[in-house]
């Protein structure tokens, strides 16, 4: 196994600071959103992608035009990185028509397939097959796109992880499964569910190559991808990457997360993903802290106006909807 | 325009030929169809034409070569997964259910799934109660999915043409027991639209509404019944979802019986769904209550002999149409 952590060839300033852009995006929108949710402007399911940010945000910006991702339940931050419309993300949280998916959707199944999101999921597993499928067509036709299936610890124990994974190995397909392991499936632990807790060695167990990553460290994570994904592009794929993480909060708004140990917490919140990206771009650039600061204030004015434009804009009606049952 | 005499097997790969060499998109995954064909030789020849890439074995893993298609097709691609008996299909359902069937809603319209799985079911020479289902049902039940059973070639190989060319999933139901059945198939390009049923031979007194292997069984029992001087039209919707409820409605209108058969057991079944709409549409029409022949509310048993007590057989058809006939 690999730990990777070290970094041999620092990206260019412009990657850095995308990097850390997109994880103080996602810090920001998951906050904001949290904030509506509890003014009740969201309803329904909402769970944050915060103290995770640095595996969506080191891992899409490692991919390129073409590519594919299939997402969770928890997938608000894997839209983002991919570089979604937060205003569109904004608004189909509030259900509103101008929502990536109309207010048919939420949360949890916000897709945008012109740009290869094939979608979050709300079934816990079931993104695997999925991001297979999208890495079976690009292989009919040719293509070295590449698929990225954000899969979760609590995913793992579900039957299609490893079918999936087969299916992609023994037609060497270029997709990357990305487990994010935060140590809870709702809020039984990875090691009440597994006697193995080091989820790359299922990988290695039928032949795919496996790493393990600090899931933290957002460069860490866009090294690694940027290996396996040339990986991929040449044929060999696919590689199944375990990113260790924490939540910072419960599995969802309402859940106060309070089996999570406070000191586990304290040791992840100290190792905050947010605060990588800001230290990798100002250690490795020459970028100010002033530089910093102006991203943040570019990306707190992107999430007020996202937030504007998703109260303003209306919500289907029911004669819409009734057209639409039709086609059923 | 003339036409082949030819059997529902070879029109099956007749319309997986045409349409593989008409689009690149389409491929096919599945255990066994590659180099051996599949168990009902449907894919013979296919991966010599076509090659590896678009025609592949699986490994025992449906729940993922399932989800594999819907990704493929959500992907843009038109991929077909064959799954050799639709109760393996179960694996999948999570896949078919809450992936295939939810995500053109889900995305507001703007996602589509032109996955189609081809599989079958039915009775057939003891194979048991795991081997021998008919689970349209199930399928029918869940809105977004297109429901498609062809009882003689012609169908088969216009219906699976015109799946390959629509975008939505699609689970095309086969029945074993038709694989070498023989029927005329149209020359030159047969594409038969969803939502089109098919008189299969018309009649005055009762309209008897049948899909499948259940169509030769019903087609059977009319032609017997012919001799009583009892005249059945029988009606094939071909496809469940969608239904052709006018065609169906038409047919009532003209002889106010009507008999609906299928092979699935009787309780929750297409059949219940049928009466419920003639009755709603059609009740002042009917001159006698709605009858319906139906497998037993049972697994199937391997024994033969009960395996035949479980399912519809043409004497219990023409026992049904003519209690209605004479009603």
């Amino acid at each position: 196994m690999n730990l990777a952590t070290r970094v041999a060839n620092a990206p260019s300033r412009d990657v850095l600071e995308k990097i850390f852009k997109t994880t103080y995006s996602i810090r920001q929108f998951e906050t904001e959103g949290i904030r509506l949710y509890r003014q009740g402007l969201i309803r329904g399911y909402f769970h944050p992608y915060l103290g995770q940010e640095g595996i969506a945000a080191g891992a899409c910006t490692a991919l390129r035009k073409g590519d594919y991702i299939s997402s969770t339940h928890r997938g608000h931050g894997h839209c983002i990185a991919w570089g979604a419309d937060i205003k569109r993300m904004m608004a189909e949280l509030l259900q509103k028509r101008d929502g990536y998916c109309q207010g048919y959707g939420g949360s949890m199944h916000i897709a945008d397939i012109t740009s290869g999101n094939l979608g979050a999921n709300g079934i816990v597993g079931a993104g695997a097959p999925l991001g297979v499928g999208a890495a079976l067509a690009a292989q009919v036709r040719g293509s070295d796109a590449v698929t990225v299936t954000f899969s979760t610890d609590g995913g793992s124990n579900n039957g299609t992880f490893l079918e999936a994974l087969n299916l992609a190995a023994i037609w060497n397909l270029g997709f990357i499964l990305l487990v994010e392991n935060n140590g809870y499936a709702v809020s039984t632990t990875i090691e009440e569910s597994t006697r193995e807790p080091n989820l790359y060695k299922r990988g290695e167990a039928i032949g795919v190559e496996s790493h393990q990553v600090d899931g933290n460290n957002p460069l860490a994570v866009h090294t690694l991808m940027q290996q396996a994904a040339e990986t991929c592009r040449a044929g060999r794929g696919p590689v199944l990457i375990e990113a260790l993480t924490f939540r910072h909060m419960g599995h969802h708004v309402n859940d106060p997360g309070k089996y999570m140990p406070a000191e586990r917490l304290a040791h992840f919140k100290a190792r905050d993903p947010v605060d990588s990206a800001a230290a990798s771009l100002r250690e490795l650039t020459d970028a100010s802290e002033a530089d910093v600061e102006a991203i943040k204030a570019e990306v707190d004015r992107e999430i007020a106006e996202a937030v504007e434009f998703a109260k303003a804009s209306d919500e289907v009606t029911v004669e819409e909807f009734k057209q639409f049952a039709d086609v059923y | 325009m003339g036409g082949r005499e030819m059997m529902y097997r070879d029109a099956l790969r007749e319309a997986l030929d045409e349409e593989m060499a008409r689009s690149p998109e389409v491929f096919i995954i599945g255990e066994g169809i590659a180099e051996r064909g599949g168990s009902y030789k449907v894919t013979e020849g296919l991966l010599a034409k076509y090659g590896k890439l678009r025609v592949r074995d699986t490994p025992i893993s449906e729940a993922s070569m399932i989800g594999a298609g819907v990704g493929a097709a959500i992907a843009g691609a038109r991929p077909i997964v064959e799954i050799l008996y639709i109760d393996f299909a179960m694996l999948g359902m999570d896949q078919i259910v809450n992936q295939a069937a939810k995500f053109r809603l889900m995305t507001g319209g703007d996602g589509r799934v032109p996955f189609i799985m081809r599989t079958q079911g039915g009775t057939g020479g003891g194979v048991a109660a795991q081997h021998s289902q008919s689970l349209e049902a199930l399928f029918y039940h869940i809105p977004g999915l297109k429901v498609v059973m062809p009882s003689v070639p012609a169908d088969a190989k216009g219906l699976l043409k015109y799946a390959l060319r629509q975008d939505d999933p699609v689970m095309f139901l086969e029945h074993k027991h038709l694989y070498m059945t023989k029927g005329e198939v149209p020359d030159g390009e047969h594409v038969v639209e969803f939502g089109i049923a098919d008189v299969k031979k018309p009649g005055r007194d009762v309209t008897v509404i049948a899909w499948s292997n259940m169509v030769l069984r019903t087609l059977q029992a009319a032609r017997e019944l012919e001799d009583e001087g009892i005249s059945a039209e029988v009606i094939d919707p071909r496809t469940l979802v969608p239904l052709d409820l006018p065609t169906i409605l038409t047919s009532v209108a003209k002889t106010n019986r009507v008999v609906i058969v299928q092979e699935a057991v009787r309780r929750g079944g297409v059949a219940s769904d049928i009466a419920a709409s003639i009755q709603a549409e059609a009740f002042y029409d009917l001159d006698a209550p709605i009858e319906i022949v139906a497998g037993l509310n049972i697994p199937v048993p391997f024994n033969l002999e009960l395996e035949k007590a479980s399912v519809p057989q043409v004497d219990t058809i023409k026992a049904a149409i003519r209690k209605v006939a004479s009603a």
